[in-house]
């Protein structure tokens, strides 16, 4: 296996807990109870040994990283090692002293979530009462520190109506960038896909809707776009190639390639309290798997697009072909690509439309 | 155009891979030798014309070859919001 290229970017989960219970959540089904997170001195060796092996960016997340109570600490923490550091935060518990203590402790960049462009959605889906004026109040409060801010707007069959409402929403909220996320189907939206997968027509409208929209913010705010998952003619790259760029560090210190890699059957994480993350980067089963493009099965090996999207999603894989080596369920190619269709048209009949099953520790 | 960098965006030299970066929100930017010394000069109080001028004389070049090239790398940055005007 030849040495893989330094990783960019650290996805750092610092906690499960949150006030909000988002049917989407990307946090897996088994969430890590308080007790087993990682300590501050933990944190602050794991910085330093990422800064080390090359990573730029760092993602506090969560959970709601405000959970932590010594988000400060490891902001600080993280900064001094030489990292720059995004929050990724829903925006509740985050009040205007935390903040100047967060910028004074080097926190670069701010990423606040948006579950909705109305009160009454956004509280619903959040659930958790009061949220969206919560955030309202924390966006001011971050740009007025002097933070770029960008809004994670997550997408699917509910608010796709609302997406030029969002888009207004967000320019006022003083956001520099906008990511407009479908809903990706791991975790707990998995739970909650017939009432959350976006309708075809719907999607049509949206890709519609974004290349204008790109047009209409040009030079006043940046658009990102995560399209619908199933929809696609061919997978997404998903992490950029598998053990490329980015690693996750779970609340109680599991090192994985993905968020969700561990709704993988068969793979075996390693700990940051065993090993130096830089060893688990290079030499651990769990980044080896399905790194590089060897393992690839037919009709990957030998598609012309083999090195765009690496068999695109391995999660995806496992969860629709109940194979996690397989060719992504959502390729043209792949044989599975019927069974995909079936599933859409079932999920997206109305009839099927049931209740949110919410986000909660078991 | 007096250019600065938008609050978030900062350069940072990566000892790992041995060059110079820039770094603004969900974004890492490998510069290359040139595109460097353009923006270690960019500061919010030089304008084109003086940043043009200092890399004329600091490489010995025609200020009008490089005019195109730094106009054309901050209006693409600019685009991207990762760099803003003082004059605008």
């Amino acid at each position: 296996m030849p040495e893989p290229n330094p990783p960019i970017a650290l996805l750092a989960e610092l906690t499960h807990r949150c006030p909000l219970m988002c049917p989407y959540c990307s946090n897996p089904l088994e969430l890590v109870q308080k007790q087993q997170e990682l300590t501050t001195d933990t944190w602050t060796r794991v910085f330093r040994e990422a800064a080390d092996i090359g990573v730029l960016q760092l993602h506090l997340s969560g959970g709601e990283p405000a959970s932590r109570r010594d988000i400060v600490e490891l902001t600080a923490a993280a900064h001094a090692a030489g990292l720059y550091t995004n929050l990724i935060t829903s925006g509740i518990g985050l009040t205007q002293a935390r903040l100047a203590d967060l910028v004074n402790a080097g926190l670069d960049h701010v990423q606040l979530s948006l579950q909705g462009a109305r009160p009454e959605m956004a509280d619903r889906i959040g659930g958790y009462k009061g949220g969206y004026d919560r955030k309202m109040r924390v966006a001011e409060l971050v740009t007025d520190a002097g933070l770029p801010l960008t809004l994670n707007a997550v997408m699917h069959r509910q608010n796709l109506a609302d997406l030029g409402q969002t888009l207004d929403l967000a320019l006022s909220m003083g956001a520099r960038r906008i990511e407009v996320a479908c809903v990706q189907f791991h975790g707990w939206a998995t739970r909650n896909r017939a009432s959350l997968l976006p309708t075809e027509s719907q999607v049509e409208q949206l890709k519609k809707d974004i290349a204008i929209a790109r047009d209409t913010y040009r030079n006043r705010m940046a658009i990102d776009f995560v399209p619908p998952d199933y929809y696609s003619d061919f997978p997404k790259a998903c992490m950029g190639g598998w053990g490329s760029t980015g690693l996750v560090v779970s609340p109680a210190g599991q090192v994985m390639p993905c968020h969700a890699a561990d709704s993988i059957p068969g793979l075996a994480f390693e700990s940051v309290a065993d090993r130096h993350l830089g060893e688990i980067w290079r030499s651990s089963h769990a980044f080896n798997a399905y790194r590089g493009t060897d393992w690839l099965p037919q009709p990957c090996q030998s598609c012309e697009r083999r090195d765009v999207d690496f068999g695109g999603c391995r999660c995806q894989a496992a969860a629709l072909a109940a194979d996690p080596g397989a060719t992504d369920p959502v390729c043209r190619k792949s044989p599975y690509r019927p069974k995909v269709d079936a599933m859409i048209e079932d999920m997206t009949n109305g009839a099927r439309a049931s209740d949110l099953t919410y986000r909660k520790f078991g | 155009m007096t250019p600065y960098l938008l609050s978030g965006v900062r350069l940072h030299f990566d000892k790992v891979r041995n060059t110079n970066v820039l770094l603004a929100p969900e974004r890492a930017l490998m510069l290359d030798g040139v595109s460097y010394e353009i923006l270690r000069r960019v500061d919010g109080t030089k304008s084109v014309v003086e940043i043009v001028g200092d890399l004329a004389r600091a490489f010995d070049a025609p200020a009008e070859v490089i005019r195109g090239d730094v106009d054309a790398f901050l209006n693409d940055l600019k685009t991207q919001l990762l760099v803003g005007d003082r004059d605008a």
